[in-house]
């Protein structure tokens, strides 16, 4: 007997835990979830380390019924949650019955939900990670998103129920927006000021080719001041490389550990979980900061994720 | 932030902070087998004594982006923590390269391309599949896709555009031209290089160690195979 059944995969549903750092060399990007922090919270909610394996919802969720009795949390976008047809509460611990069906629907706010269940979704570890990379079909479940009937284990857990829920106020400040705060990429000197300018204040719009290999956007065209080739290099999470066309793309999770475009800026660390929740249709705008700034921003955020008041127990 | 450029007077190598969880050396910038080669034994030095709080590392042809741990680590401290190891690296010996051989079978069903590449260069297929199983390439790095080794030493009269239109789905195992380089798709994947042959070689698999047929700095020979040795090495 198996712990889930899958009912209904959802649009796009795999298993995602914190990724695999440190195969750039292979040509294996860190995969992981697309908001690392929603996975995070929703983890510690039900007792799990952070970067234990969860599902991870896109746009869609499924429907999911338990074959043996489990602690869950549910987390990121609100994806109407019901259990045997009633509301259940995100952002803290539930229990859920033998026989119990949870069920999602279609978002009523950003791009991603996580399911996390105590114990944590047990799959084959692949270089360290139970994370799901779909272009090469590696690592997750089967490498692939879930199918209907797909039947999901969980790992060891200690079964206890401890009733817990995330801070009103520590979500208030996580909370999706739609500025991207970024810093100047490696070929920043590549735009003119004119070109930084629109970057910095016109309005992109996510289009529907965006997944977690990459964002992409639509804008004003962002003109490279003197197009010339460039040598590929590494490419950080986040950067926002500019095609001849001028459309930038935001890489992301799944992205390619190199690339040959110029990258403009980089969205900084603490604003990465934002881009895991944006839509496609959803309009957003860019912000610089200094790379000290950014800095201190990803040092508070994690200060906030370690203290006692993100959670209520 | 640190100065976006500095030098260090021994070995030229140039610090870019990427992002403000990243710090890209740069050897030069263009692609040339010296600047490789201090990628390469930058690389081999920091994977083989790690510096704390570095996450990752991406090498390509003359640069390697190190990935780093904000709580750990910053920008200025990671390169003053860089710069005496390249001062180091002048008396590094680099790896002996290994010898990669990868069969391929040129033949029109597997290299759909082949075709318009000779004519573009005003080649028979003969021509143009001698001239890509002669020389001897070098893996500059891995990227894109895992185990995807970008070859460098394609002769210059090979070396032709990618496609206007890059293909939903590139078979595994396809050797591609894409400008002047030369590839193998590990993954059934998009991609748009100019597909001339296939091997039958797994270039990844999570069952063997290594996992990546190819590794950075590998020597690399293709040897043309007719259809029927490449159904017997496929089914090996």
């Amino acid at each position: 007997m198996s712990a889930i059944v899958v009912e209904a995969p959802g649009l796009f549903t795999t298993v995602q835990d914190l990724g695999r750092e440190g195969f750039g060399p292979l040509g294996v990007s860190a995969s992981g979830a697309a908001d690392a922090i929603s996975l995070r919270i929703g983890n510690r909610l039900v007792g799990n380390p952070d970067g234990a394996p969860a599902l991870e919802m896109t746009l869609v969720g499924g429907a999911f019924r338990f074959e043996r009795p489990a602690v869950i949390a549910v987390s990121g976008s609100d994806f109407a949650p019901s259990l045997d047809g009633i509301a259940l509460p995100m952002w803290s611990s539930v229990e859920v019955h033998q026989g119990q069906t949870l069920t999602f629907g279609p978002s009523r706010s950003g791009a991603r939900a996580y399911l996390c269940v105590q114990g944590g979704i047990a799959v084959e570890a692949f270089l360290g990670s139970a994370s799901t990379h779909v272009l090469s079909g590696l690592g997750g479940f089967q490498g692939r998103p879930l199918r209907k009937e797909d039947r999901l284990e969980l790992g060891a857990a200690n079964s206890r129920f401890r009733k817990r829920a995330a801070s009103p106020r520590a979500l208030e400040s996580l909370q999706p927006r739609k500025i991207l705060r970024i810093t100047a990429g490696p070929q920043r000197d590549w735009f003119s000021e004119e070109a930084w300018r629109i970057f910095c204040e016109d309005v992109f719009r996510v289009t529907e080719q965006s997944n977690r290999m990459g964002v992409r956007l639509e804008g004003p065209a962002i003109p490279v001041k003197n197009p010339r080739e460039m040598i590929t290099e590494g490419v950080p999470l986040g950067a926002i490389q500019v095609p001849p066309l001028g459309q930038p793309i935001i890489l992301f999770v799944e992205q390619q550990t190199t690339g040959g475009y110029p990258k403009i800026a980089n969205v900084i660390s603490a604003d990465l979980h934002l881009v895991g929740q944006l839509r496609p249709r959803d309009e957003i705008r860019f912000r610089p900061v200094e790379m000290s700034e950014a800095r201190a921003l990803f040092l508070q955020q994690e200060a906030l994720l370690g203290s006692k008041e993100l959670i209520n127990e | 932030m640190p100065s976006r450029v500095r030098r260090d007077a021994a070995i030229q190598a140039e610090f870019v902070p990427a992002s403000d969880q990243s710090l890209l050396v740069l050897f030069g910038r263009e692609v040339r087998l010296e600047s490789h080669q201090n990628v390469v034994k930058l690389l081999t030095s920091l994977q083989t004594e790690t510096i704390e709080g570095i996450r990752n590392l991406h090498p390509a042809y003359c640069s390697l982006l190190i990935k780093f741990d904000p709580v750990k680590l910053d920008h200025n401290e990671l390169q003053s923590r860089l710069v005496p190891r390249l001062a180091r690296l002048e008396e590094m010996l680099p790896p002996t390269p290994r010898k990669i051989e990868i069969p391929v079978c040129y033949d029109e069903e597997f290299g759909p391309d082949l075709k318009d590449v000779a004519t573009m260069h005003g080649m028979t297929l003969a021509q143009a599949i001698e001239l890509h199983s002669s020389p001897t390439y070098t893996v500059y790095f891995l990227g894109f896709a895992p185990g995807f080794g970008y070859l460098g030493g394609l002769p210059k009269a090979l070396a032709s555009p990618r496609l206007a239109t890059p293909r939903a789905k590139v078979p595994q195992g396809s050797v591609g031209i894409g400008g002047n380089q030369t590839a193998i798709y590990p993954f059934a994947t998009p991609g748009g290089w100019r597909l001339i042959g296939r091997t039958p070689l797994a270039m990844f698999r999570r069952e063997r160690t290594p996992m990546s047929l190819l590794q950075i700095g590998d020597q690399v020979r293709f040897r043309a195979i007719s259809k029927e040795e490449f159904a017997e090495l496929g089914a090996t």
